[in-house]
């Protein structure tokens, strides 16, 4: 038996605005900073990882009106950094979260294009919509979109956007100094797109990229952001973290892949997680737990659980029982700025009062039980072992890791558990590829000239 | 001592020239690549240079106010000059880093996050070049509103009387807002409002954030920005003007503009104009720093200005145009110019090289050198900001500091 066994795909991401950041700690560094995002990226990039991620925030949190102070708050421009991080790393992949309800499809597509250029082909996008009104508020063009009009939205802008890239063909750009041949067509980088979105024609400025069109990433678990994905994303984050619920998103997804008419290898899955590493078991198990707790405080716990009754619940006492008043969905938003939307609240609020019986829990220790996903915890020989059984089964192609202490966290993973990974031959030792998607095993995206070979039966 | 001349240049593809990418050193198909923007910042630099300014609009680069051709011989292309801009950041260490960013289509708030962290990335190095994005073709590009471009009798209008219609005033007015609002942003954050408390788990004082409100005609925008006060407080906004409303523009807008002199007459006009229209719109506090644009064609080993630039005429089929003075010859001959200009009242240059790469090297290896020699030209750079370089105050007050 020698089936090869699957490759583990690695993303770091830096914590942005949450309570996942231990910026207490005396070691935590600047979220700002441009150092810190330099150490982290080449950091993993040391650790030869697939891609480093940016999260992305538009508006400042506000609870009850008030900027909420407790947390992280604060970030830079997505596309800035991911720019000045190409000049300081060579093979990572560049990823960003940018949302296509305040950006229109010319930016988006420039945007990415210019950074796919200036990066040697490692540019990804996160493709996200709002439907939030209060970060329209910092927004000319406004913020409000039906929810359910979010796919609707975003897979337009994403064919619109594609329309842009796929303007120019590889082979548009000639310069050819003595011929005096610039451009090898005048029509090179036209484009009309019209439909009930954009309705958008004229020239685009930026000739085809190395990737020809940047990777795309998408998350969402509602059955529109699944299809949506399995038709168009490279990559889909998985928000599940125990095997049994991540094996079935993935079977699902890839499935929904194939319906699409593309191949199950086609697409990425990938959950986010959090490491907490020592050098036994119960060291690592005290560890987390020493972070956990610190991450969230009694007043953390309260705001984590005033987005799902979204009522006031300061008057609760964190050490005391979980509130035993109903959600009030329809009133004003308590906590704004957070793009976590809950679907059903009273099943949350039913399921945490269950888990706190059972397991008798105060508020705060069931909000520390329940509102992580599929962390990473134990010596670097478990840790590792944990993510080859994980990937084997199934369960993603591989981790979005990020660290609770910035910038330096990502080190102690790339120095005690990459090592086993590259021993076990589920990571590379070196990069082969020489674009974001060659390292992903994705195969090139579509050009008019692939279509047109394909056509002519020479594929 | 004499008075130290300021140098910027501006880059721009291959060059200014439209035959400047076919030129034996240039590498046309590297246009788009980060190692030709990088080998373009480092000579700059090398050349002790305030900044660099990378040109761009929302439209493919050719003539203005004529419609795209199909010529096969012009570079029809550009990347994102804020990105560029970005790039080159991490790989340079005292220059500033100016990128034009239009304001007609994109979102302030945008604008504004990407320039301060610019600054960030750049430790407080960052600019930017406001542009308005003024032609139809941009407009279809967006498909968002439709507007209007100058007719022809209307530019003829322009030309002759330096009028414009109102939709060309509207249309500033808008960018007037736009960086009001980016600027409004920039202070949004008080310096020292990360606080890191442990004992009240307080990250911020969310006292030293403030609402901007800003409600304009074209957009409302409500604020605090989500990143951080600059280091530079205030980056260096700039613009490019030609005209009496467009001086206005800058005089209520920028910290710098940029001006076309053609000869000594005509700056002495435009600085007689520069100064009416910032006592039109009433500015207060700094004054506009104003520079004048050149484009250059310097002699070098191979050949002079004069043959260099016969030659591109010759390639390209056309002879050469220019809003700006078009200076060939020899770097002596333009150190020359330069402090004569330097006397009649303007604050620097921004010299436009009309091939990339050959008029670069020649301004950082053979312009430079000789100003040094003269004395009127810095020897290294100092350590500091943008601002600092270019001799604006380095503290800026923050217009929503309570305390």
């Amino acid at each position: 038996m020698s089936t090869p066994r699957k490759q583990v795909i690695l993303g770091a991401y830096l914590g942005g605005v949450n309570h996942h950041t231990a910026w207490w700690h005396p070691d935590a560094g600047s979220q700002i900073d441009f150092g810190s995002f330099e150490h982290t990226a080449r950091t993993a990039e040391r650790g030869r990882f697939d891609f480093f991620f940016l999260a992305e925030g538009l508006a400042l949190r506000e609870r009850a009106g008030e900027i909420f102070d407790q947390d992280i708050i604060g970030r830079p421009d997505t596309f800035t950094v991911l720019a000045s991080l190409a000049a300081v790393t060579e093979n990572l992949g560049l990823a960003g979260t940018i949302n296509a309800t305040f950006n229109e499809p010319y930016e988006l597509a420039r945007r990415f294009a210019s950074l796919d250029h200036l990066s040697g082909g490692r540019a990804a996008w996160n493709v996200v919509t709002s439907f939030d009104a209060f970060t329209g508020g910092n927004f000319r063009r406004g913020g409000f979109l039906d929810p359910a009009h979010r796919y609707v939205r975003a897979e337009e802008t994403l064919n619109a956007v594609r329309a842009l890239w796929d303007s120019w063909e590889a082979d548009d750009l000639v310069a050819d100094k003595e011929s005096g041949r610039f451009l090898a067509r005048p029509e090179a980088g036209a484009f009309a797109f019209h439909g009930a979105q954009f309705d958008i024609s004229g020239r685009f400025t930026v000739p085809r990229s190395p990737q020809g069109r940047p990777v795309i990433l998408q998350a969402g678990v509602s059955p529109q952001g699944r299809d949506f994905a399995a038709a168009n994303a490279d990559a889909i984050f998985s928000p599940y973290g125990g095997l049994p619920e991540a094996a079935e998103f993935y079977r699902d997804i890839k499935a929904r892949a194939v319906a699409a008419g593309r191949a199950a290898e086609d697409i990425k899955i990938l959950p986010s997680a959090s490491f907490v590493l020592g050098d036994t078991e119960a060291e690592a198990l005290e560890k987390y737990h020493t972070v956990r707790n610190e991450q969230v405080t009694g007043q953390t716990a309260l705001i984590l659980l005033e987005q799902i009754w979204n009522r006031d619940l300061s008057g609760y006492d964190p050490e005391g029982p979980v509130p035993d008043i109903d959600p009030d969905p329809d009133a004003a938003p308590i906590i704004q700025g957070r793009a976590f939307l809950h679907q059903d609240r009273f099943a949350t609020v039913r399921r945490l009062r269950e888990v706190a019986e059972a397991k008798k829990l105060t508020l705060r220790e069931v909000v520390i039980d329940q509102f992580e996903r599929g962390p990473l915890v134990g010596t670097p020989a478990r840790v590792a072992e944990q993510i080859d059984t994980f990937v084997q089964d199934n369960g993603s192609d591989g981790f979005i890791l990020g660290s609770h202490l910035v910038p330096w966290g990502l080190d102690e993973f790339v120095d005690k558990v990459v090592p086993l990974l590259q021993d076990r031959g589920i990571l590379r030792a070196e990069y082969t590829g020489s674009t974001l998607r060659d390292n992903l095993g994705l195969r090139n995206a579509y050009s008019r000239a692939d279509q047109a070979e394909v056509s002519s039966g020479l594929a | 001592m004499a008075p130290k001349i300021h140098l910027g240049v501006a880059l721009d593809g291959a060059g200014r020239h439209p035959a400047a990418w076919r030129e034996p050193n240039s590498r046309p198909a590297e246009l788009f690549s980060p190692r030709y923007w990088t080998d373009l910042a480092v000579t700059a630099q090398r050349g002790l240079l305030d900044f660099l300014t990378v040109d761009d609009s929302l439209a493919v680069p050719g003539d203005r106010h004529a419609p795209a051709d199909g010529a096969l011989d012009r570079v029809r292309a550009r990347i994102d000059a804020q990105l560029i801009a970005a790039r080159l950041a991490p790989v340079t260490r005292h220059i500033g880093l100016v990128p034009t960013v239009t304001t007609t289509h994109t979102e302030p708030f945008h604008v504004s996050t990407s320039i301060a962290t610019l600054d960030h990335t750049s430790r407080g190095r960052a600019g930017w070049q406001v542009r308005v994005s003024g032609t139809a073709e941009e407009a279809a590009h967006f498909g968002r509103r439709p507007l209007r471009e100058l007719t022809t009798a209307e530019l003829a209008e322009v030309r002759t009387t330096g009028t414009f219609p109102g939709f060309v005033h509207d249309r500033f007015d808008e960018a007037a807002d736009a960086v009001e609002v980016v600027r409004r942003l920039w202070d949004s954050w008080e310096d020292d409002a990360e606080i890191r408390d442990v004992a009240t788990r307080r990250f911020i004082d969310r006292a030293k954030l403030h609402r901007i409100d800003f409600e304009g005609r074209y957009f409302s925008v409500r604020g605090p920005s989500i990143t951080p006060r600059p280091p530079q407080g205030q980056p260096v906004v700039t613009a490019l003007a030609h005209a009496p409303l467009i001086y206005e523009f800058a005089a209520r807008s920028a910290d710098l503009v940029f001006i076309t002199p053609t000869g000594e007459g005509s700056l002495a006009a435009i600085l007689g104009q520069v100064a009416e229209a910032a006592a039109q719109v009433g500015r207060v506090g700094e004054r506009l720093r104003v520079y004048a644009d050149l484009e250059v064609f310097l002699d070098t080993a191979a050949a002079t200005g004069p043959q260099r630039l016969a030659r591109l005429d010759d390639a390209a089929g056309v002879e050469y145009f220019s809003d700006a003075l078009v200076f060939a010859g020899s770097a002596d001959e333009l150190a020359d110019l330069l402090i004569d200009w330097s006397g009649q009242g303007i604050d620097g240059f921004r010299l436009r090289p009309g091939v990339a790469i050959d008029d670069l090297t020649a301004i950082a290896d053979d312009l430079v050198p000789i100003l040094q020699h003269r004395g009127v030209f810095r020897t290294a750079y100092p350590d500091g900001s943008l601002r600092a370089l270019l001799g604006l105050p380095t503290t800026v007050p923050n217009r929503y500091a309570t305390a």
